[in-house]
Parts: structure tokens; C-alpha cells; sequence
């Protein structure tokens, strides 16, 4: 049988992975630039066929919520949205790392602040890598950077967030949403029963039997010293996470002189500026992170002993760069180039960056 | 004959539900909600829901709700308890989900998940206790609040110029087609508890036959917040609350 290739938007291939994977329940709220997903959904009609529950809500805050909701009963639940109505949702995602619930968003991002526009930008990296909701908590964050890995971190999303019972989120942009590529969606899986769930989630809120205690879902306790407690576990969990899950692309590195690091939709115009600055015998490699948080601080530690100079590509006022100069601490010098409001750079103004701020040292 | 012979099995008359455990509730003496709570135990237990039901407790005094009845519960943030339930429902149609939710909770920083769940005719029961203030954070000011009605942030009374006047959110709810039961009850007598528990019942049963959205509002004392004794808090329910809040069914189909 012939491989199963599709052309699809990012955000298309979010909806479909999503059904394939069992996923038990959608909760959304239109915005651009990812309607396609719900639209998707409502036109498929999952519910038909795998039994997903698929529901517009009346607010991102109320979708969240529902997420909570579900994610409580060891479902897999997902929303998705765009900067604003993320921001919305802050509420909910830090009560999910407080409650240690594991779902699976993702934020198609606009430029902001505010309404800002309906053009692609990175400049949610800071409220999603270093909080966006309230207490210390941390938000596994991954960055696709092609339809196929919109359709792929559906998948890898979910797996993470229930082996650490932890939010997850897929943070991507207007390019990756909206921008049509081949995939190869992932085979169907049946949702999980009851009695599955049961088992895999021994502290899900499915009814309690008389073989076991009450289930609590919550995030609250007024005893501080039972607080710190439990921030201790989380901050334990957060080490683990960073110690194992580290994921990333490199990208011609080996005999590097310079080294660019992106995500996303800026990695994949940075894939060209390494060709143009081939031509040109200006010997550059990439670091491409694909878990934001966590961070890839250690390859990009070791890749300052190797390089002269570091350029971080980002739709944004320069986010991402702080966390390269921490991996860093003043081995090389780090600059950044970004383009802002939803203007997305060029290869052309990313080599021209390149060579005005790195290629001098 | 003393107290060791008439405190026997076969002359047991009255017990503590079995669903109520032994932690010590954190509620003032005088105060609703331990009855409510007394109330929906026997309910669950009576209509052998136990392995079957999923309670959303709320934010406000209500928060810990989930200390002292033995069934699974979730935590939900402040006023988002419907949104919780609409997906637990929809996702487990063969459970009994309830929230538990105060005034201030439904009424105010939750009224759009509270309307939109009963308008999509969500097949969940709200027990929605009005007490007319903010007890859990010290007596502040609710939606729900009488005119003139002195509270710490409205110190010289409820001014519906400036303040609005007591939201009626019940009646708001009984318009929703979503919406099976919209009834309104009290606890302080015996016969209002056992109309009570008739009427959480009903909503509960309502979840299982998926009918839709059932709300029962329990006009409820907050001796403490009010600043009265249980008993002084009675009467003044009586002669204040229930005009503006009148109990009986504005709708149960």
C-alpha cells in the first residue's frame, strides 16, 4: 500500500493528528490564525466515528477550564488558540501545573501586545517558557517548525504531559498554521476505555469505587509548610524534565565558525541564509530548539567552545536570546535579530544580521 | 434505664450520612452549608450514586467542599466550576456531576460559564447557596446582596446607583430552554431541609436522565458575615432574603 500523504495547512494537520491519536476532547474558541483547527474538527465530526467530544466554548477561559475538566478524568483534552486568547488561559494552565494535570494546547501565535494583528510572531516565548500564569511553574513547550511536526507534537505533546502530569503546549505561529506542506498523519489509535484509564491513571476523578480513597483534583493547600511541600516535588519534576527531554536539531555544525539558533518558522528561513552564507564561505550552523522548555542550555554550552559568535533568529524583540546568553555565560558573543508586529525576516536580512553583528568577531 | 441502654443499634432513629466523614468542618456554627452538604451526601447514598459521581467544589467558602464528602472531586478555579462540569459530563455522560458554587462564585466572576452551560443545556445539577456575601474572604459585597445592605465594601449599604441592584441570576437561568430545573429553597426549618433534599434529588436524578441543566438555589444564612446569631440570621433571612429572593420553583419540567 502507498504511503498515506496528504497536503494540508499546520493547522488542518493539528485537527487530524488530534482524532488519530485518541484524543477524548476539544474545547476551543475561534480566533485567527488557527480556526482551522475547530473548523476542521466540526467538519470531520470525530465524535461519529471515535467518540472525541469536539465543543466550541463560550470563551478561551471556559475552554481552558473544560480542559481542566477532562484532564481531571485522565482524558486527553486539548484546546488551542492564538496570543490573545492564550493569554486568557494563563489562568488555567497555571492551576493545571498546580493540580499536576496533563493536556496538550497549542497557541498558533499573532503579533501583539494586545490585539496587535493576525500576522505570525514569536513573541510569546517569555509567557510561555518563563511562566505566563501565576507561581513557579513550568510549561513543557515544544516548537514545530513544519506541518509534519504539527501532526507529529500532537502526539509527542500528549505522551510528555502524562509521563510528567504536566501541561503541555504546542508553541507555533501564523507561518506553521496557515502555510500548506505534505504530512503523513499518524495511524489511528482507539481511545482508551474507562477500565484503561483506570489503570493508567490511578488518581483520575472517574467516580470512587469502594476498593479506594475519595480522588481530589486540586491545587490548593492553605498549609504552607504542606505548600512548600509540594513546590519542592513539582521543582523536582521540572529537573527531571530538563535532564531528559531535551530535544533539538543541529544543523551543520561540525566546523562551524558561526552558529544561528531558531525555532519554528524562523528556522526554516534560516535554513536558507546557511545556504547563503555558504556561498559566500561564511561557514555558519544552526541550533534549532525543539523543546523550548525545556531548554537545549547544555549542546549550546559546548557549541561556545567550538564558535566565534552566536545570532538568535526570532520573531520578536529578542526573547529566546536570553536563555542562549545564560547557556552561554559570556563565552561568545550573542546577538539577536528579529523582525516584529508580524513581519517575518527574510534570508536576505538574516544573512546581512549575521554578518554585521557575528562575522566581525 | 441509663444512657449506655438507649444508646443501642435498634433504637438508632437518625445518623450521620454515611458519605460524610470525620474531618472537622472549617464552617462557622450557624452557617447553611453543613446542612446543604448533609443533604447532597444522603442524595448520593440514596440513589446509590456513590461510585457514580464526580463533584465540582467552587471557590469561596465552599472550597473545601471536597474535605468532607467521600466521593471524587475536583477543585475549580473561581466561578469556571460549570466549565469543569460541562466537560466532565460530556466526556463521562454515564456519571452524576454537580457543582457546589456560592454567589459570588455563579453569579459574578463566573456568570458566562454559569449562563453558557445552562444555555448548551449541560446535563449537570448547580447547587448555588446565596447567602448574600462573600463569607470566605470576610464579608465583602456579592452580586447578590440586598439595597442598603451593609457589607465591608459597601459600608454605608448596597447604593444600586453605583452598585446595581441584587442580581436575580436564577430567574435569569429559568428563561435558558437548556434549563430542566430553576427552583429555590431554603434550610432553615425541617420541612424547608427535607424540601431541600427532595429537590437536589430531583437535580441529581435530572443528570442521570440527561434532561439538562438543574439549579438549585439554596437561600442560605451567613450569621457570621451578617453579623448575627444563627437564630437572628433566620429571621432576617425570612424577612429580608425571601422577598427579593422568594422560594419555589420558577421552573421544573
Amino acid at each position: 500500500m502507498a504511503e498515506e500523504i496528504s497536503l494540508m495547512k499546520g493547522n488542518e494537520a493539528v485537527a487530524h493528528a488530534a482524532i488519530r491519536y485518541g484524543v477524548d476532547g476539544y474545547f476551543g474558541y475561534p480566533i485567527t490564525p488557527q480556526s482551522e483547527i475547530i473548523e476542521t474538527l466540526m467538519e470531520v465530526a470525530p465524535w461519529e466515528t471515535t467518540g472525541m467530544v469536539v465543543l466550541q466554548a463560550e470563551s478561551e477561559v471556559a475552554a481552558i477550564n473544560m480542559v481542566y475538566g477532562g484532564a481531571a478524568c485522565g482524558k486527553y483534552a486539548m484546546t488551542t488558540s492564538s496570543s490573545p486568547g492564550i493569554s486568557l488561559k494563563q489562568e488555567g494552565i497555571s492551576y493545571m501545573a498546580g493540580a499536576e494535570l496533563p493536556c496538550l494546547i497549542v497557541n498558533v501565535q499573532r503579533g501583539g501586545p494586545g490585539l496587535g494583528t493576525i500576522q505570525p510572531s514569536q513573541a510569546d516565548y517569555f509567557q510561555t517558557v518563563k511562566g505566563g500564569g501565576h507561581g513557579d511553574y513550568k510549561l513543557i513547550t515544544l516548537a514545530p517548525n513544519s506541518v509534519q511536526e504539527m501532526a507529529d507534537f500532537v502526539a509527542l505533546g500528549f505522551d510528555l504531559a502524562f509521563k510528567y502530569r504536566n501541561p503541555a503546549m504546542i508553541l507555533t505561529d501564523g507561518v506553521i498554521g496557515q502555510m500548506m506542506e505534505k504530512v503523513k498523519l499518524p495511524d489511528f489509535r482507539p481511545r482508551r476505555s474507562e477500565a484503561e484509564i483506570r489503570e493508567q491513571c490511578p488518581w483520575a476523578t472517574l467516580g470512587k469505587p469502594a476498593s479506594r480513597e475519595p480522588n481530589i483534583i486540586t491545587s490548593l493547600e492553605l498549609d504552607s509548610t504542606e505548600m512548600e511541600k509540594n513546590n519542592v516535588r513539582f521543582q523536582a519534576k521540572y529537573r527531571v524534565v530538563e535532564e531528559q527531554e531535551v530535544r533539538y536539531e543541529e544543523i551543520k555544525c561540525d566546523g562551524a565558525d558561526y552558529l544561528l539558533v531558531a525555532f519554528g518558522s524562523a528556522a526554516r528561513i534560516c535554513l536558507k541564509t546557511i545556504e547563503l552564507a555558504q556561498a559566500e564561505g561564511i561557514k555558519v550552523g544552526m541550533i534549532r530548539p525543539i523543546t523550548l522548555w525545556p531548554f537545549p542550555t547544555k549542546v549550546l554550552s559546548e557549541l561556545a567552545d567550538k564558535v566565534t559568535g552566536m545570532l538568535t533568529v526570532e520573531l520578536n524583540a529578542g526573547q529566546m536570546v536570553e536563555d542562549v546568553r545564560l547557556a552561554v555565560n559570556g563565552k561568545v558573543p550573542v546577538e539577536h535579530y528579529g523582525r516584529l508586529g508580524g513581519i517575518v525576516p527574510t534570508p536576505d536580512g538574516v544573512l546581512a544580521a549575521l554578518k554585521e553583528k557575528i562575522v566581525k568577531y | 434505664m441509663d444512657v449506655k441502654n438507649i444508646v443501642s443499634p435498634e433504637n438508632l432513629v437518625y445518623a450521620k450520612p454515611e458519605l460524610m466523614n470525620d474531618n472537622h468542618m472549617h464552617y462557622c456554627p450557624g452557617c447553611s452549608h453543613g446542612v446543604v452538604h448533609k443533604m447532597i451526601a444522603e442524595v448520593i447514598k440514596g440513589l446509590d450514586l456513590q461510585e457514580k459521581t464526580i463533584g465540582i467544589a467552587p471557590v469561596g467558602c465552599a472550597v473545601f467542599a471536597y474535605k468532607y464528602l467521600d466521593i471524587d472531586w475536583q477543585e475549580a478555579a473561581h466561578g469556571r466550576a460549570p466549565a469543569l462540569a460541562t466537560a466532565v459530563k460530556r466526556l463521562l455522560p454515564d456519571k452524576m456531576v454537580f457543582t457546589y458554587q456560592g454567589d459570588g462564585d455563579l453569579a459574578a466572576i463566573g456568570t458566562a460559564e454559569t449562563i453558557h452551560a445552562a444555555n448548551r443545556g449541560e446535563n449537570i445539577a448547580i447547587v448555588f447557596i446565596n447567602n448574600g456575601i462573600y463569607g470566605m474572604t470576610g464579608g465583602q459585597m456579592a452580586p447578590t446582596t440586598l439595597r442598603g445592605m451593609v457589607t465591608s465594601t459597601s459600608p454605608d449599604g448596597r447604593n444600586v446607583e453605583t452598585m446595581g441592584a441584587p442580581l436575580k441570576i436564577l430567574d435569569m437561568l429559568a428563561m435558558l430552554d437548556g434549563v430542566c430545573l430553576a427552583t429555590r429553597v431554603s434550610v432553615h426549618t425541617a420541612a424547608a431541609v427535607k424540601k431541600t433534599r427532595r429537590m437536589i434529588k430531583l437535580a441529581f436524578e435530572n443528570s442521570m436522565a440527561g434532561k439538562g441543566t438543574s439549579i438549585v438555589e439554596v437561600v442560605s444564612t451567613c450569621n457570621a458575615g451578617w453579623k448575627m446569631t444563627p437564630a437572628q440570621a433566620n429571621d432576617w433571612m425570612v424577612e429580608n432574603m425571601f422577598p427579593i429572593y422568594p422560594i419555589g420553583d420558577l421552573k421544573n419540567i
